[in-house]
């Protein structure tokens, strides 16, 4: 940066000196809004873990809920979310990975379709999450899940009801956008030198996009996924009433069983609970664990996504 | 296809053919690619189709209600709740319409009271509610997300901004449920002790709850705004003397105007929709009055709570799906204006001064 304010006071003006007292009231405002911002982050971080460090302990993730969630882990809540965002993933990371070949590779920037396809990803992207879990109900459980119960089953009801397979589905359609973002942004940092090269070589176009695009951009696949199920995990409103209970004495074993999920188990308990203050310890590790994955996830996120931008430059 | 080559003398001609093959597949990947890019817009349809033909029954109960039991509906509108409570046997066997009673006729009324025994579906208080919590949270968070993303893009040394712009966008990692976790049990109880308020509770408290899952958003785009600037226009005016302070607030942001309008718009789009924030610290109450430190219910908030409880293909079910199509609405619209009409003033903007 310039540093403009320090040859006006070489100057020496009296009017000058004035404004350069303005100038740090000015950046001094503009300094503490980053500081109140950072004191959030720091606060609520050191809260959760003052609150729940003590409680957090390999039992208390390996072990199931005990004495109406009064006593015991968060066994099951980890494994289905672990489950809800592994088929997410298996949902969502393909979807995006073609659109975002199609977005970088195949569509002009001017056409109609791509900028009618990049404006409904950008609508994806800020539908409000609870949207998402009506649409969950009213398509997937309502309308998919009902026919295949009379297509398959003859009318027994299977697949019309909340459940696992359509909680990741509906979670799928939230993070669809996330992987599109982050895969087209490390298609486009590959060198148009290798696509020129590769073609040369007789390579056709999806050739190309097979042995040049795609390889270079596993790292913002990678990205993109890890981002997706960070997201996912901490996600609760789509998954309020597509698959998410409060308890179970068993883990899912079938894609139409209902699971219970961390963010499920943080709202829940804190805001239904009958003793609140026996469960408190354990509401506060349960969002420590929550904030724990989402975080780390994300930090390593970061560093994928910094490597990229690297060789971007 | 390098074995076929190695074959026989014809393998020119052969070449042709599985050049040919290959072209197809090439041909079939495009459409492939293609039309998977086509579900995103057809996702959005979906969505669309899917929660208004949900909601759509609203309206249709309404027609049937005013055709065969107006009457009725007119004397049950006049009583109120006491002698409410004392009819509802009479008019259980009277009327099987019972349960369709008058859901988008009491839409406008003040009352939310969707499972009584004589159910009203008044939207006013759930719309203040949002409204109120959107203009706390919007205080809170756009001017602080502005200034931050002042300095970070104009006062920042490139190093700190690297430490910086990380750092803030790790605030939008965090789950809204662990935020709203956070204002249940720590923000509610330190404000409820700063301001001495009756309800702990409230929209003050879900609104600066809601700040926090706004200003990543506003600061993050805000930032990209004002470092799209031109650097010309910042060397131009720092070469006519002008400190970087009057630089910043001058000539930087006014010209950054429309991309931070679009940031705060966004921003509210998060706030208007946010669902576990507003279910957890905002007391879900649905009073209609505008202090502030009242509880409030938001209407993604509605949907939440009662969503689970409802029967399906109930009114209270169609009237949720109502309020969700008016936030997809909602959302659809400022994402819209954000997209093309503010964007395109800036592009316009640029280039018209280059």
């Amino acid at each position: 940066m310039l540093k403009t304010s320090n040859i006006f006071q070489l100057q020496g003006r009296k009017g000058i000196l004035n404004r350069s007292t303005i100038d740090i009231l000015v950046e001094g405002l503009t300094i503490l809004a980053v500081v109140v911002i950072i004191f959030i982050i720091v606060s609520i971080l050191g809260i959760m873990i003052s609150g729940g460090w003590s409680r957090l302990s390999l039992k208390f993730l390996s072990e199931y809920p005990k004495d109406g969630m009064t006593k015991g882990g968060i066994f099951p809540a980890i494994i289905g979310t672990a489950l809800m965002t592994i088929i997410m993933a298996f949902a969502a990371v393909p979807f995006g990975v073609i659109t975002a070949i199609y977005l970088a590779e195949y569509a002009s920037e001017r056409s109609i379709i791509a900028k009618t396809i990049r404006f409904a990803v950008k609508t994806l992207a800020v539908v409000p999450s609870i949207i998402f879990g009506l649409f969950g109900l009213g398509f997937f459980i309502g309308f998919v899940g009902k026919n295949m119960d009379v297509i398959l089953n003859g009318g027994e009801l299977k697949w019309g009801q909340p459940s696992l397979i359509w909680a990741s589905l509906t979670m799928a359609l939230l993070t669809l956008p996330v992987v599109i973002v982050s895969v087209e942004e490390a298609i486009r940092t590959i060198p148009r030198d290798m696509r020129e090269a590769s073609l040369a070589l007789g390579a056709t176009k999806w050739q190309t996009i097979r042995k040049v695009v795609l390889p270079g951009s596993v790292s913002g696949i990678l990205t993109g996924t890890i981002l997706a199920v960070s997201r996912g995990a901490g996600e609760v409103a789509p998954i309020l009433f597509t698959g998410a209970v409060y308890f179970m004495s068993d883990l899912p074993h079938a894609l139409n069983d209902q699971f219970m999920s961390l963010g499920y188990h943080i709202y829940i308990m804190s805001t239904q609970s009958a003793n609140v203050d026996e469960t408190l310890p354990i509401q506060f590790a349960t969002t420590l664990v929550l904030l724990l994955l989402t975080f780390s996830l994300n930090a390593i996120a970061v560093v994928i996504r910094y490597r990229i931008r690297k060789r971007a430059n | 296809m390098k074995s076929s080559l190695k074959k026989t003398s014809p393998k020119t001609f052969n070449y042709d053919i599985s050049k040919k093959r290959f072209r197809f597949s090439d041909w079939f990947a495009e459409k492939f690619i293609k039309s998977i890019a086509f579900l995103s817009i057809a996702f959005v349809i979906l969505i669309f189709v899917f929660v208004f033909r949900e909601a759509f029954p609203v309206f249709r109960m309404d027609v049937k209600e005013t055709v065969t039991a107006e009457p009725m509906v007119q004397e049950r509108y006049g009583v109120d709740d006491k002698s409410a409570a004392a009819e509802p046997e009479k008019s259980k066997e009277t009327s099987p319409a019972k349960k369709v009673s008058v859901p988008s006729s009491t839409l406008l009324s003040k009352d939310w009271m969707p499972v009584s025994d004589n159910p009203r579906y008044g939207l006013i208080p759930l719309f203040l509610g949002t409204f109120k919590v959107t203009i706390i949270a919007l205080l809170f968070a756009a001017p602080i997300a502005i200034l931050a993303a002042i300095y970070t893009a104009m006062f920042a040394k490139p190093r700190l901004r690297e430490i910086i712009k990380p750092v803030i966008e790790l605030l939008a990692g965090f789950p809204s449920v662990v935020i709203g976790f956070f204002a249940l049990m720590v923000m509610a109880t330190v404000l409820q002790e700063i301001f001495g308020y009756a309800s702990r509770l409230n929209s003050f408290v879900g609104g600066i709850a809601m700040a926090l899952a706004a200003i990543p958003i506003i600061y993050t785009l805000t930032e990209d705004s004002l470092t799209a600037i031109p650097k010309t226009y910042i060397e131009a005016s720092l070469g006519l003397g002008a400190s970087m302070r009057q630089t910043a607030f001058y000539v930087v942001l006014p010209a950054a105007v429309p991309g931070i309008f679009a940031a705060v718009l966004l921003g509210v789009g998060r706030i208007f929709g946010e669902t576990m924030i507003a279910l957890m610290a905002t007391g879900n109450a649905a009073l209609v009055n505008i202090n502030p430190f009242d509880s409030v219910r938001t209407l993604s908030a509605t949907i939440g709570a009662e969503m689970a409880e409802v029967v399906f293909g109930d009114t209270h079910y169609s009237v949720l799906f109502l309020i969700g199509s008016l936030l997809f609405i909602f959302t659809f619209f400022l994402n819209a204006v954000a997209e093309f009409y503010l964007k395109n003033v800036v592009i316009r903007r640029f280039q018209s001064k280059k």
